[in-house]
Formats: C-alpha cells, structure tokens, sequence
C-alpha cells in the first residue's frame, strides 16, 4: 500500500485516494474544435518506466486533487502538490 | 524413530497435562508442547501423506518452515485445513486428524501413485493438455481422480462462528523476530522512548534461544532482557503473529493469532486480528531456516533438520530417536549432535567435509560421537520409519567415491547449512545478493528504512546478533552478553546439498521440494527438456509453490539447476517472494468487513419509517431503499402495479433522498454549468430548474437531472443516486485544474437533505391544504419552485416531475426528514396519498419514456437516447467535439424505442432484438434496456435501442431471451408512451 503526502492532510494510506489521470496531459481550451485535439487529450497516453506524474484525489479526505511524482518502477513519491498550485 | 519424551527439561509446564487427539487417538501433552511435539512424545511417525505420492511424512522441522505435518484442525465449524503441527500450541481438547490419506495414514491406496511416478513428475499437468487423450472424456475422468487424490485439506463449508478484528497501527520502529537480535532491538529503541512493536510468531519470544537447553546462560539473559522489555511504555509485544507482508511506503501486514491456541474463543475476543501497520523504519530480525540435504528417501519419516531435533530435545524434552546418524556439511549441526549424545542418544556424524577445524572434532569426540569425515548420507532406509542410514565417503560434488554401508539407526538429521528468511525485504526490494562463503541469498544490512540483523545477515555467533540489534534499535543502554557455541554455519561451510552415486543417479526418491513433492529428478528432466529460467523451472516442476512456498526447497532446487547447467547460483537467480510468508486466513484479512458490513449502508433519515410501514427494501448502490410497500402478502408484480396506478389516479408520495445533491456557489456557477451539461444554463432564472445532460469527455452521456437557480450565484444541482460521487469527483478535477479561473464552488449537500416526490392528480391539493401556499399553475408553473413551511419546518418547493403527472419535490433540512414526510402523509389522507417504492417509480418513468441508468449506461450518446434537441451549438461544453465523432453519428447505431409486447409474458431486460423474419442469431440489431407492465396502457411495455430505432415506428420484432429461451414479439413505438404532449405534467 502505498501512503501520499497530502499537502492538506499530511501522510494517508492510498485507500483514501483515488487515481485520476496523467498529470502530464494538458486539457484542451474549451473553445478548441479540433478533434484530434481532444482525441489525444482524452485517449493518447505514454506508459512511462521511471518518474511520472499522476493526478490522485483525495477523495475521503479533503478532496483535493493532488499531482503526485512517483516513479513507476519503485513506487517512490518524490514529493505532491495541491493540483490548484501546480502550473500546468 | 523410537522417540520418547525425557524425564526432565524443557520448555513445557510438567505440573498440567491436556489431552490432543490425532485421528482418534489420544495422547497427553503439556503446555509448551506443540501438537508436533506431543504427537513425536507419544511415538507418532506418520504425520501426513504427500501431496502426489502419499508417501509417508513424518516431521522435518519444529517450526514455521514445516512442508510434511500438515493436518486438519477441529471439527464442524472451526475446522481447519492445512495447519502446521508444529505451530499448532496444545490446548486441552484438541482435535487433529490426517489430510490426503485413504483409508488411514498407515495404509493409503493413494500411494500407488508412486508407482506410477513417472507419469506425475515435471510439467505433468501441462503435458495433460497437449496428449492424446486432451478434451476427452477419459481425460476428464482422470483429471478428476488425480484432482482429488492430489492435494491437501479439505475446507469446511459451514460458517465461520467467531469474528476477526482490523487494527490499525502506527510506530516509529517495527521490529520483526524476537530472537536475541530482535529482543536487543527492541530494549535498545524502547530505552530511548521510542513507540515500538515487536513482533513474534512463536507463542515465546526467544526465537533461537528457546532451542538451548534450560536453565543456561541464555534462559538468564532471556528472563532479565523480557523482563525489561515488558517494563517499557512504549514497547508493545506481539507474539503468535506474523509479519506476512512487506508493502511500499513501509507498511506492513500482520496477522495475530489471538485466540487460536484456545479450543474457542474466550468470550467476546477476536480469534484473530489483521494489522497493518505503518512504521517510521523496519528491523528485521527474521532469523534463518536450515536447509535439508537432499540424498534418496530424505522423506522418510525419520528424516529431521538438526535444528528441529535439537528444538524438540531442548525445548520439549522430547529425544526423537536413540541411535542417531548425522549429515551435515556444516558446523552448526554438531552442538545438536553433542545435545543429542548428551541425551543419550548414540550419535554417527557424517560431515561432507574431509577437515574440519580440531575444536570442532574435540567437541564431538568429546561426547562420544563417531565422527566420520568425507562422508554423507547416500540413502534413508526405510518405508514408513527409518531403519538405517547407508553411508558413504563422497567427493566435494557429493558423489559417492568409495563403499556404501548402512548404519543401523531410527532417527537421520541433517544440515546443508542456512536460509536467512529474508522474504519480507525482497517483498519489499526484490532481488537479494547471493553470499558464496555462506552459499546463501542475504540482503543488505541497511536499505531505505530497513535494517537487518542476525542471522539473516549471517551474523557469526549470538553476540553478534545482540550488538547488530543493540546498534539498529539506537544503542541505548548494554546489549548484555551470549554465550557462544562457536558453530558458526558458515565458517568453511562446503556447498554441497545433494548426495548421489557416482554416476549422478539417487538410488531412490530424493525430494527436493517436500511440501509439493517435487523430486531432484524431476529438477533434472526440466533440465533435459530445456529450462533455463529459474522462473519457468518453478512453475514447470511447482518447486517452491506449494503453500510452504519453497522454505526448505529454493536453494536446494537453485542448487541443482546451476550445478546441471554448469553455472554459479547469482547467474541462475533466484525466484521473487511474494506475500504472505505464511498462510493468512482469509477470515482475518475480511475481518468484519462482510455480508451486510461489506461497506457502510446509507440509509434516508425516513428510512425507519418505510420499515415500520412494511416495505420491502431493495440496495441501490451504498442505498438501502423503499422498492414496494406490499399490503396483505401482495407480490412485487402486484404492489408496483397498484402504486404506480394508484399515482396516476390519486396520489403518491415517494422518498428521493438518495438523489445526488451539489450546491454550486460563486460568481462563474453559471458558466460553470453551461460548460459541464450540453444543454444551455446561462439564461436559468433565479427560482426556476432546468433539466440537463452531462456528457463524457469522450462525448458519451453521463448523467442527467434536474438543477435550480436558488439565487444569483447559487444553483442547487441534482444528479442520479449512482453518479453522484463521479460527477461531484469531475466536477472537483476541473475547477482544480484547467478551469481554475472559474470562481465556482462545490459541495455535496446529499446528506443534508431529505427530499420527497409527491406525484399525481392530487398531490396540488394535499400541498395547498397542508402548506397554505398558493400553488396554482400561475403562481407556481412547472420547473419552478418555492418556500413553503411543513410542520414547521422551512422546506423547499421543486415543480417537477419525473413521472409526469402533476408533481413536486420537497427538500427538507435532513434531520427534519420523517418529521415533514409523515405531515405529508397524515395531510394525504384525505386524498388517498400512499406511498410508493422505486419499483413503481420505474414504471412510472417508462411509461413517461425518461431514461435512467439502464439507458445512461456509458455507451450511449445524446443522440442515441433521443436527447439530441437539448444539446446547445451555441456553446463549447465538455464531449462537445468528440461527440460528433463520425461513427457517433452512424444511423445504424441503436436507438431509443418503446416496445410493446404482443402477448401476457413482459420482456426480460437485455433481451436481443431481430427483424421479424430473420433467424435469432448473434448479436442482433439492438436489445431490451428497461421493462415493465404499464398499468396506463394495460400492455407489457419496455424500452430498448433498436438500430435506425425512430425509423422503425410501427414495425414488428422479435425480442428474444437466448438465457431465459425465451422469444416474444413486440411493436416498435415512440418510447414516450403515456401522455406524450406533457399535458398532465403541465396541468
């Protein structure tokens, strides 16, 4: 099990979380027409080995969501933000 | 084995005696004693039959690491399967009988299957799949023999009686293993303070000191260090439990056997605790297993690691033969030997090695032993006991080079050196490093937050393990001191494990992996059949996954295949462990966690009310919910008929309170609607509702439902009971990430409100009557709302309707919920208000032809469910774009239809639609999502997405139920099948 540092809430157990997405995908502005645009927004995804950053939400918490650095090989979380503070 | 219990010594109280039982027979035994001890006092051999072969199995080992003795546990309810014998504490009354064997374990007709032997070994039960006789009958039939004569215990089907308790737990220092290193840890980091948990799997903390004979210089360093130990405030002790798992973020799981060495559970405790504990670091003290030698017939009851015969003589006064034969490749096996000759046993010490350091042949010489180097043992003589050891001087491969003779003897142990038990670390960090002078796989003293002490790290004497435990627990205070046999295993231990002709062959079994019964042979054919992955030769030969999961086996097996292959062990790798290190009941894993108490139940603050008035309750999600109100033992099919009828007749009242409910505050909570649902929201005026659709990112609809403007910048948004924690979550993850320029908040008010529908042709006058309200169809139009005051209680007034009859929705501050529902219902009344369930709700909505979540199922768009009209092109909103992909826009794609059913029998929901004419197969052209009798058409009626669905209006199909056999045919219709203009919704 992993445990998240929760900017708010200090260190939790995951079972308080849940996965969102890739924090590393930029949702499109909302008056974009393409499609392609929004086909990779909401499909096209890489599937790291190493550091990645994911959206995780603190959901019977404070219901922040949070962008987690974690190392997909190791499961090592080099550090969390509150995902309002991270500049996208 | 003539084993016999000692008149003095040991570990166990002489001053009681309890009574166990192994099938049938009784013997005493005495706390202390284990059901493995007891049995080998009272002269039991066989302890099992072997998982393939049945051959007979006596004890190997005195602990954790025990693949033979497993046995059934109890009768009726408690029974138990698969319980290791020498983890089983006596209690009085204990009931034990043998597992795998037919009629009994002396005589089993199962172990003509090591006749047939050559059949069942490598990669048997995948070569089954590929012979001749694959996918027939004969097959099948031998499958299901080999099925149930392999194998293990027999679980029982009856209930569990007792309850198991989660904990969970936090600490700075977990330490794992009570021996010398653990203990020391544990003094040492509890003298500074810190909060400390120490955890045991024996029922007595001592680990390797509980193995010296009593009375000695450790039984006094033990009682001072526990003494001490039990006097820190911060040092708490767990004994029976196991830490059987190693997680990220250095958690750890437990399981404490809490209540199992009792016949039942004292009253009102848990007979076993799961806990997962979280800790600031971890030391593991976990110890080492030692390893058999693998020579023919290193099964034969009789066969013993020297570790365990020397637990069983200095710890339970039990001296497992009289004439003794000794194998080992190491030192450590000779202060067993010097115990057992001290005992009086007659004692012949086969050491592989050819020389061996003078202390250590004065110390044997010393107690009488006959000490013979160079030599080992080829063969265990013996069918059901061992008769005799055939010795013979072997080469550093452990060869025979000279002449055999046999050693008249009842009792063989052996040593091929040790295992450190560093499963939890490679749990946690996988591969180990492989330590050629000590030809063991050891992991690092120190890594992240974990250190290892002891044994598992090789430590050379019992002084060392308390300085390495001294030093990782923080060094507080004095270590105190050991005294040391000086038996190091891996002072010039020699790696030799198997003992062969000279040719290679074994002149017999030799078992590699016990548990599993797998057989040096059978290492060897994988070889020959090209294994070359350590992984495959696990899975291929099952060495290692049995439920022991290779404790005695893995290196031994490891062993074998580098020496085939030509290759040092680190070439050849090792296998990952994996949790749990010892078997978890899944009973304590669930603990209160099942049945009704799976997740929390959430239940309406009116939820008493329905009870206590006889409704029958149905789940809807975490929801427990009105489903009908059966009057005089009235079925389902006939309750929801008469309420729904009765609805659009008189009136009904029926409790919403599960609906999601957000409130949506700031001064962007317009433009923040307009973006989240497909249909405008800007223009909403202050008390109005608006029905919307949510769409997908992907452009597919996701929920639906009514929201209000209760003021400028507050709207109060409704979704369905199931979507309401997604869309809330959705919600959240946008106004948290790309539209954070939105000021815009949102709360989830669900439990804050009650809320209740009041529906049908009299519902208006019950409101007025009861509220005094002017409700007109001016003053309050359809999707508007009001203040009203119920029983004093301050509620909001919603016109809508979800049935399409005249109706409202009443939300009421949450704790005056059964208050204002039960002035409600008295007001009623007069007009015939009665209640209805979700049942007759259904109904009401498929007549009305709304969609619900049978429709909103994921895969279908706005189009699909005839919402088109609704969707705004004036407006980027989310699935704006990719819902107008092209294939989205496939008139083929199925579509919103009513059915009506030709005939009595009602549609089954998921049913395949046919054109009349073809045949029904495959998949069909659409299929059945929603289905009910319609009181208000007097006709089976049923939704359903037919392709090109609004083209086929007045066509006739087959609904066909392929699960049920079922065929009907219907008429495709508009699915608004009641009231389609809305007059009665507007009235």
């Amino acid at each position: 099990m992993l445990r998240i540092h929760c900017p708010v809430c200090g260190p939790r157990d995951e079972t308080e979380f849940t996965y969102g997405s890739d924090a590393t995908i930029r949702r499109p502005e909302m008056a974009e027409n393409d499609p392609k645009a929004w086909l990779d927004y909401v499909f096209m995804r890489d599937n790291p080995r190493g550091p990645h950053r994911e959206y995780w939400h603190h959901v019977t918490g404070c219901r922040q969501w949070l962008v987690v650095e974690r190392d997909t090989l190791t499961h090592e979380m080099s550090g969390t933000y509150l995902a309002r503070e991270v500049v996208a | 084995m003539t084993a016999r219990r000692l008149p003095s010594g040991g570990r166990i109280d002489r001053g009681r005696t309890v009574t166990v039982s192994f099938d049938g027979r009784t013997f005493p035994a005495h706390p202390g004693d284990t059901l493995a001890s007891a049995l080998l006092a009272g002269g039991q051999q066989i302890f099992a039959r072997s998982f393939k072969y049945h051959r007979p199995r006596g004890l190997m080992a005195a602990g954790v690491e025990e693949p033979n003795a497993l046995v059934h546990l109890r009768d009726g309810a408690r029974h138990e399967p698969n319980a290791q014998a020498t983890m089983v504490e006596v209690f009085d009354g204990l009931v034990a009988t043998s597992q795998n064997a037919w009629p009994s374990l002396q005589f089993d007709i199962g172990s003509v299957n090591g006749a047939l032997s050559r059949f069942f070994g490598a990669g048997f039960y995948y070569k089954t799949f590929i012979g001749p006789f694959r996918g027939t009958g004969f097959w099948m039939a031998c499958e299901k023999i080999i099925r149930n004569a392999a194998g293990m215990g027999r679980a029982t089907t009856l209930d569990d009686p007792d309850h198991y308790e989660k904990i969970n737990a936090f600490c700075d220092v977990l330490i794992v293993g009570a021996g010398p290193a653990g203990i020391s840890a544990a003094l040492a980091a509890g003298r500074k303070g810190e909060n400390v948990i120490l955890v045991e799997q024996d029922h007595e903390l001592g680990g390797s000191l509980l193995g010296e004979a009593t009375g000695g210089a450790s039984d006094a360093w033990l009682g001072e260090a526990l003494a001490e130990l039990r006097d820190l405030p911060s040092v708490r002790v767990l004994s029976r439990t196991t830490a059987f798992g190693a997680y990220d973020s250095e958690v750890f799981g437990l399981v404490e056997r809490f209540q199992d060495h009792l016949l039942v559970p004292e009253a009102g405790k848990p007979r076993q605790r799961y806990w997962l504990v979280r800790t600031g670091r971890a030391i593991l003290a976990t110890g080492a297993i030692e390893r058999p030698l693998v020579f023919a017939g290193n099964d034969v009851p009789g066969v013993m690691l020297a570790s365990a015969a020397r637990a069983y003589l200095n710890r339970h006064a039990v001296l497992a033969g009289e004439r003794v034969v000794v194998a080992t490749n190491n030192d450590s096996a000779y202060t067993a030997a010097v115990d057992l000759a001290k005992a009086g046993a007659k004692v012949t010490l086969c050491d592989l090695r050819p020389y061996i350091p003078g202390d250590l042949s004065l110390r044997a010489l010393g107690a009488g032993i006959d000490l013979r180097l160079g030599h080992s043992v080829l063969k265990a003589e013996g069918g059901k006991q061992v008769r005799g050891a055939r010795v013979a001087a072997v080469d550093a491969n452990g060869r025979v080079s000279g002449t055999a003779s046999v050693v008249a003897c009842d009792l063989i142990v052996t040593s091929g050196g040790w295992a450190p038990a560093l499963h939890l670390w490679s749990q946690r960090f996988g591969k180990p490093r492989y330590d050629a002078e000590l030809d063991a796989f050891l992991p690092p003293v120190e890594k992240g937050v974990f250190t290892c002490v002891g044994s598992l790290v090789g430590a050379r004497s019992a002084t060392e393990a308390l300085d390495q435990g001294h030093a990782a627990g923080g060094g507080a205070g004095t270590r105190g001191n050991l005294r040391d046999h000086g038996d190091f295993w891996g002072r010039g231990l020699m790696p030799t494990t198997v003992i062969t002709n000279a040719n290679g062959s074994t002149p017999g079994k030799a078992f590699v992996d016990f548990q599993h019964d797998v057989k040096l042979a059978d290492i060897d054919q994988a070889h020959l059949e090209g294994y070359v992955s350590v992984e495959h030769l696990k899975r291929y030969t099952t060495s290692g996954m049995a439920a022991d999961q290779g404790k005695t086996s893995n290196l031994n097996a490891l062993a074998r295949m580098a020496a085939l292959r030509g290759m040092e062990i680190p070439q050849i790798g090792t296998t990952t462990f994996r949790p749990p290190y010892t078997p978890v009941a899944i009973g304590a894993i669930v603990a209160h966690d099942h049945g009704l108490h799976f997740r929390p139940t959430r239940l309406s603050t009116i939820h008493d009310w329905h009870v206590e008035n006889g409704a029958q309750t149905i789940e809807a999600g975490a929801w427990l919910r009105p489903w009908y109100y059966p009057s005089r033992g009235e079925s389902l099919r006939d309750a929801y008929i008469r309420e729904a009828a009765h609805v659009r007749e008189h009136a009904g009242i029926v409790d919403v309170s599960t609906l999601g409910k957000i409130a949506v505050q700031g001064p962007d909570a317009a433009e923040f609607l307009n973006r989240i649902y497909a249909n405008g929201f800007k223009t909403l005026a202050v008390g109005r509702l608006r029905y919307g659709v949510m769409l997908r990112e992907d452009g597919f609809v996701l929920d639906d439902g009514a929201t209000a403007r209760l003021g400028e910048n507050d709207y109060f948004m409704s979704t369905t009971t199931a979507n309401a924690a997604k869309v809330l979550a959705q919600a959240e993850f946008l106004l948290q990430t790309a539209w954070r320029d939105l000021k815009v908040h949102v709360t989830t008010v669900t439990d804050q409100w009650a809320a209740v529908a009041i529906a049908g042709p009299k519902s208006r006058t019950v409101l007025v009557e009861l509220t005094g309200a002017d409700l007109g169809k001016e003053a309050l139009p359809n999707n508007h709302l009001t203040y009203v005051a119920i029983a004093g209680v301050p509620c909001r007034l919603h016109r809508m309707s979800y049935s399409g009859e005249l109706a409202y929705e009443i939300y009421i501050p949450a704790k005056s919920g059964r208050k204002v529902w039960e002035a409600l219902v008295e007001a009623g009344k007069p007009h015939d208000l009665k209640p209805y369930g979700t049942e007759a709700m259904g109904t009401l909505r498929i007549e009305k032809g709304h969609v619900a979540g049978a429709e909103i199922e994921g895969r279908t768009t706005m189009k699909d469910l005839g919402l088109e009209g609704l969707a705004s092109a004036k407006k980027p909103f989310i699935g704006s774009v990719l819902r107008r992909r092209e294939l989205l826009d496939d008139p083929k794609r199925p579509s919103l239809i009513g059915l009506e059913i030709v005939g009595d029998a009602g549609a089954k929901a998921g049913s395949l639609l046919f054109a009349r004419d073809v045949p029904a197969r495959g998949h069909g052209e659409g299929w059945v999502s929603s289905t009910t009798y319609s009181p208000a058409l007097k006709k089976n009626i049923a939704l359903a997405l037919l392709s090109r669905g609004p083209e086929r209006i007045g066509e006739t199909i087959q609904v066909v139920d392929f699960v049920g056999g079922q065929t009907l045919q219907a008429k495709v219709v508009s699915h608004h099948f009641f009231d389609p203009e809305g007059h009665r919704q507007n009235g």
